[in-house]
C-alpha cells in the first residue's frame, strides 16, 4: 500500500478522508501518509539485502522469558549441520542470550536497545552490518522480549514467530491481539509443564487465536523433552522451501499481516552493538 | 512505550509538509487510529504536547480520529464491525475474514497558517 495513489483509502475510512472543511486563511493538506513510513522504508532496505542474500528471516516474539533462547539453542542443535543459521538478539541490556547462542558455535550478535521496548528496522540494519549474509540460510532475529511494542515494527524479516509459554495463561492472543494477529506460527512452549497446570488448555489458546482471523499452525513444543521438535523442524524446512521458490520467481515473502498503519524508528541514543563472535570478524560483508 | 518515538517521526512528516507550504504556523493535525494499530490515541496525544514544543505546531490542535474495526467475510461477502479479540464474520461466525479497518495509523490532515 502506497501514499501516493490514494490506494491507502479504506472503506473505513473513505468518508473521513472525503469531508474537508475549508476555513478562512487555512490551508488544509490532505496527507494519508503512513505514521511509520521512514521505519517501513528501511525495512523494504533490509528485505532487498535478505533477498540479495537468500537468507529467510524469522522474528521470534514473545513475552520475556517464554523459551525464546532455548528454542533457538535446541533449533541450532538440531540444525547446525545441514544449514548455515546466524542469530540478531535483542535485548535491553547483558550479552546472555548471545553468549548462549554463540555457544552453539553459529555467529550472534546482540542489539542492547538502552531503554528501547522493541527492535526497529534500524537497529536491525545496523546488525546486518556485522553478519556475513551470503554464507547463510536462515536468520533468527529474537525480539525483546515484550508482547506489544515489536508488533508495530517492520524489520525486513519474512516470517513472524509468536512463542506463548503454558504458565503464561491461554487468553494471551485475546488480551494482546495486536502480537498474535500477526503471527505466522503460534508456538506454545514449555508444554513439559503442562501436567502442573490446571489453568492452561491448549486448545483455549488456539480458540483465541482463530478469534483473530488467524488461522497459522500451532505446534506445542517443549525444548526440554522434544515435544513438537520434528513439527517445527518441518515447519521451518517448509518455509526456506517456499522462500527460496518465491525468489527464483522473483518474488519475496513477507508477514501475513504487514498492517497499514505500522512502523516508526525509535531514535534511541543508547544502542549498542556488540560483535560478539570472533570467528566472523573480517567477514562481514559492506552494506550500504 | 513507543508513542514518544512515533510523535517525532509524524512531527518530522508535519514539519516537512509545512516547509513546503512556506506555512507560517500549523493550525491543526489530525491523525487516524485504528484499534488494532496498536497505538495508544490518549498516548500519542500527550507525547504531542512534548514534541510540539518550540515548532510550528506550538499552538497546534491534535485530533485522533479512532477508527472502527471492520472485517470483510471471505464466506459470506458481508462486511461486519468487529472487536480487537474478536474479528470473526458478526454475521456467520467464519474466521475467514480480512480487515478491512482498524489497524490504521496515518496523518491524514495538516491545517496550515499563512500557507501557499
Amino acid at each position: 500500500m502506497c501514499n501516493t495513489c490514494g490506494c491507502n483509502i479504506t472503506p473505513g475510512n473513505r468518508p473521513l478522508v472525503m469531508a474537508e472543511k475549508p476555513r478562512n486563511g487555512v490551508t488544509t493538506v490532505s496527507v494519508l501518509q503512513n505514521l511509520l513510513s521512514q521505519n517501513n522504508n528501511q525495512a523494504d532496505h533490509n528485505r532487498a539485502h535478505f533477498d540479495a542474500s537468500k537468507v529467510l528471516v524469522i522474528n521470534l516474539m514473545s513475552s520475556p522469558g517464554s523459551g525464546k533462547t532455548a528454542l533457538l539453542e535446541a533449533t541450532i542443535k538440531r540444525l547446525r549441520d545441514s544449514l548455515h543459521i546466524a542469530v540478531i538478539e535483542g535485548d535491553l541490556e547483558t550479552e546472555n542470550d548471545t553468549k548462549r547462542i554463540q555457544a552453539q558455535g553459529v555467529p550472534a550478535y546482540q542489539i542492547t536497545t538502552g531503554t528501547a521496548c522493541h527492535l526497529d528496522a534500524h537497529l536491525v540494519h545496523n546488525a546486518l552490518h556485522h553478519l556475513a549474509l551470503d554464507n547463510l540460510d536462515l536468520l533468527f532475529i529474537e525480539n525483546v522480549g515484550n508482547l506489544v511494542c515489536p508488533a508495530s515494527f517492520d524489520l525486513g524479516h519474512h516470517r513472524n514467530v509468536v512463542l506463548l509459554s503454558v504458565t503464561e495463561g491461554d487468553d494471551k492472543p485475546a488480551k494482546y491481539p495486536v502480537m498474535f494477529r500477526a503471527a505466522d506460527l503460534m508456538l506454545i512452549s514449555k508444554t513439559d509443564l503442562l501436567p502442573y497446570l490446571d489453568d492452561f488448555s491448549p486448545s483455549n489458546a488456539k480458540q483465541n487465536l482463530h478469534n483473530l482471523a488467524n488461522t497459522a499452525p500451532v505446534i506445542e513444543f517443549s525444548s526440554k523433552d522434544g515435544k513438537g521438535m520434528d513439527e517445527w523442524i518441518a515447519w521451518l524446512l517448509n518455509e526456506i522451501k517456499a522462500y527460496q521458490a518465491l525468489l527464483l520467481n522473483k518474488q519475496t515473502q513477507r508477514p501475513k499481516v504487514q498492517q497499514v498503519g505500522q512502523l516508526l524508528h525509535a531514535k534511541s541514543g543508547t544502542t549498542k552493538f556488540y560483535p560478539v563472535s570472533d570467528k566472523t570478524k573480517g567477514h562481514s560483508k559492506h552494506l550500504i | 512505550m513507543h508513542e514518544l518515538s512515533l510523535c517525532e517521526d509524524l512531527m518530522d512528516q508535519v514539519m516537512t509538509i509545512a516547509k513546503a507550504h512556506h506555512a507560517k504556523k500549523v493550525v491543526c493535525i489530525t491523525v487516524r487510529i485504528g484499534p488494532l494499530s496498536g497505538i495508544e490515541p490518549l498516548l500519542l496525544e500527550s507525547a504531542f504536547l512534548i514534541s510540539r514544543a518550540d515548532t510550528l505546531a506550538e499552538d497546534a490542535e491534535f485530533i485522533t480520529e479512532n477508527l472502527p474495526i471492520c472485517v470483510l467475510c471471505h464466506d459470506c461477502d458481508i462486511e461486519s464491525e468487529a472487536t480487537v479479540n474478536n474479528l470473526v464474520c458478526g454475521n456467520c461466525d467464519s474466521y475467514n475474514t480480512s480487515l478491512v479497518s482498524g489497524d490504521e495509523l496515518i496523518l491524514a490532515r495538516v491545517e496550515l497558517e499563512n500557507a501557499d
